[in-house]
């Protein structure tokens, strides 16, 4: 948690390998991520990796199958197993009867599900969702953290997630407080 | 992975289906111009060579004033004669010489009329070797035999169901330029225009159908003893004719071909077509391809944010530069393919669009594989190297940047 602009998807980008510090070290599993190549870091994120947006950010040309399916597609699996695996992931989120729906079809609460579908793709270790919940209203909110707990008893997914709502942030095992940048906090 | 990738491609192509279309226009216009003029030009190469290729190559071919243009398009004014065939006929190497006659006229049966070529057969021994030089034979019917009148021999394609409407059988009755004769018989189908629209006249008849003066030929069919004299035997018949005709070589008013002169000649004026025409294509196809380009970086630019959430879920530069790269090859064959039909088709129509309106069998289409599919090669690698350069833009995007873009 912490004030606008105090740097948490900063640091949410520079976990997830989308970005690279200008100075220091990274440590991921032990891996200095910061000395990464591009290629390395691409690696990382579809391996390791599983981002949740907080406006979603599912491809609107694709259905909500093919937008699971391509995480996928990226580590080469082929087509057969990147579809049941969609699919039956679509179905732990609840979407089993809208699998041939485009996003512009489903509802916000809908599209972060799928969002949250295509994070678990490839079976990563992290899941980082910046403020999942910030464009849902609060039931379909208490939803998707629900869910997010869920993977974390079920599937032992170490879910990192930033919210500005207090009650969400209750949630959660630990809360790391950021300000200016640095962490000034850790629960 | 590349299916999959293509398949991908090709979905984003479809979700912008008109500007796809539009931005295939340049080479789907350009390769269309290069398969109909250049398919045009095998035509009458191929025409051409199929009215000498069939002859044989021990063929010459003595004609006088142009040598372009239709035969028997116009009556020369220094003529051949009679005598010219003699002296040609006396000449070391030669088998055989005869003077033919050949005009475009209308043949009408069933009240339909059609387009023909009259040529006319001599008498005697030089008959005989003309049917058999040339392949004709009866499959209906008989051939002519001297002293034939108001009695013709025509080729399958006239005698043919589509030709007339109704099929042509011997004893039929039928005009030629207004003046009716019979029909003998029918030519065995050869699959050369030359034969299977040929009308075969005795030469007597063919003058009087046509008007024609007494001794006097449109060209000499002559054969050569052995085919490695066809070229020395051009020579002497060219000095012959110099000779008799009074002329300076290089001044000469008559043409004396083989059938690999004729080609070369072909050959000449397709060369400047052919120039011409890669020319046109190559603007339209340099166009074409700065229009994927522009497509492309207007996709890149538009789908920003797309490639931030690709790459974030896990799409490297290679794979975001394939599909990219994909796409606008997908543009650039998808316009080759567009570009060749159009281009058959177009062809297709000119060729009969010409001899409907100029009458000759010149006008064909031929399609040679290796044009269609070079096409074909060549338009995708268009798209290609025009697609590199937004392909690796979008390759290179930062992801954190690409996804904070909004559009
Ligand atoms: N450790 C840091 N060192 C230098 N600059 C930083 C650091 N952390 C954040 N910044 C800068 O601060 C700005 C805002 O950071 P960021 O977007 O991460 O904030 P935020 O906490 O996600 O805010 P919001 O709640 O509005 O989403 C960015 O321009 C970023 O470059
Ligand atoms: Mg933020």
């Amino acid at each position: 948690m912490g004030a606008s602009g105090s740097g948490k998807s900063t640091l949410m980008n520079l976990i997830g390998c989308l970005d690279i510090p200008t100075k220091g070290r990274i440590l991921l599993m032990g891996k200095n991520i910061a000395a990464l190549a591009p290629s390395g870091l691409a690696a990382m994120r579809g391996k390791l990796i599983g981002f949740i947006f907080q406006q979603f950010n599912l491809i609107p040309t694709l259905s909500a199958l093919a937008n699971v399916a391509i995480p996928m597609m990226f580590q080469g699996v082929p087509s057969e197993r990147r579809n049941a695996r969609a699919s039956q992931l679509l179905g732990m989120v609840g979407l089993g009867d809208r699998v041939h729906h485009k996003p512009s079809e489903l509802s916000g609460g809908q599209q972060q599900r799928v969002a949250i579908a295509r994070a678990l793709a490839n079976d990563p270790k992290i899941i980082l969702a910046d403020e999942p919940t910030g464009n849902l209203d609060s039931t379909m909110g208490h939803k998707v953290i629900d869910f997010l707990k869920e993977l974390h008893k079920k599937e032992k997914k170490t879910i990192l997630m930033v919210t500005h709502d207090e009650r969400l942030a209750k949630e959660a095992e630990r809360i790391i407080y950021l300000k200016d940048g640095k962490i000034i906090k850790r629960g | 992975m590349i299916a999959d990738y293509l398949k991908f491609s090709f979905s984003n192509l479809k979700s912008r289906k008109l500007r796809s279309y539009l931005t295939m226009l340049g080479i789907f216009i350009g390769i269309a111009a290069v398969v109909s003029l250049i398919s045009l030009g095998e035509g009458l190469r191929y025409a051409v060579s199929s009215q000498f290729g069939f002859l044989g190559a021990d063929l010459i071919r003595v004609n006088v004033g142009s040598a372009f243009g239709p035969p028997g398009s116009s009556t020369p004014s220094n003529p051949l004669t009679t005598d010219n065939i003699n002296q040609i006929a006396k000449l070391n190497g030669v088998r055989m010489a005869a003077g033919r006659n050949l005009r475009q006229v209308k043949m009408t049966f069933n009240g339909k009329t059609s387009f023909a070529m009259a040529v006319s057969m001599p008498d005697g021994r030089e008959r005989k070797e003309i049917e058999e030089l040339i392949g004709y034979s009866a499959a209906k019917g008989r051939m002519l035999k001297d002293g034939d009148r108001s009695l013709a021999v025509i080729g399958a394609s006239l005698a043919d169901k589509e030709t007339f409407d109704k099929e042509i059988v011997p004893g039929a009755s039928a005009t030629i330029q207004g003046k009716p004769f019979t029909v003998a018989g029918i030519l065995k189908k050869k699959g050369s225009f030359v034969i299977d629209g040929a009308i075969l006249l005795n030469e007597d008849m063919h003058r009087e159908l046509m008007g024609l003066p007494k001794d006097q030929y449109d060209f000499i069919g002559v054969r050569a003893a052995n085919l490695k004299d066809v070229d020395a035997v051009k020579g002497s018949i060219e000095k012959l004719l110099r000779k008799k005709r009074n002329v300076k070589e290089g001044e000469e008013d008559f043409s004396v071909e083989t059938a690999a002169s004729a080609i070369s000649q072909i050959d000449n004026v397709l060369v400047g077509v052919n120039i011409f025409v890669f020319l046109i294509a190559g603007i339209s196809l340099v166009v074409g391809g700065i229009g994927i380009m522009n497509t492309m970086y207007t996709a890149v630019l538009e789908r920003t944010k797309e490639i931030g959430i690709l790459k974030a879920i896990g799409a490297g530069t290679q794979s975001i530069f394939s599909l990219f790269f994909l796409e606008s090859g997908i543009l650039g064959l998808l316009g080759g393919i567009i570009g060749i039909a159009l281009g058959v088709i177009g062809t297709l129509m000119l060729a009969a669009l010409g001899r409907s309106i100029v009458g000759t069998d010149l006008f064909q289409a031929r399609f040679s594989p290796l044009l269609l599919l070079g096409s074909l090669a060549f338009s995708f690698l268009l798209g290609i190297i025009f697609g590199v350069a937004p392909a690796l833009r979008a390759a290179k995007m930062h992801p954190v940047d690409a996804l904070r873009y909004a559009k």
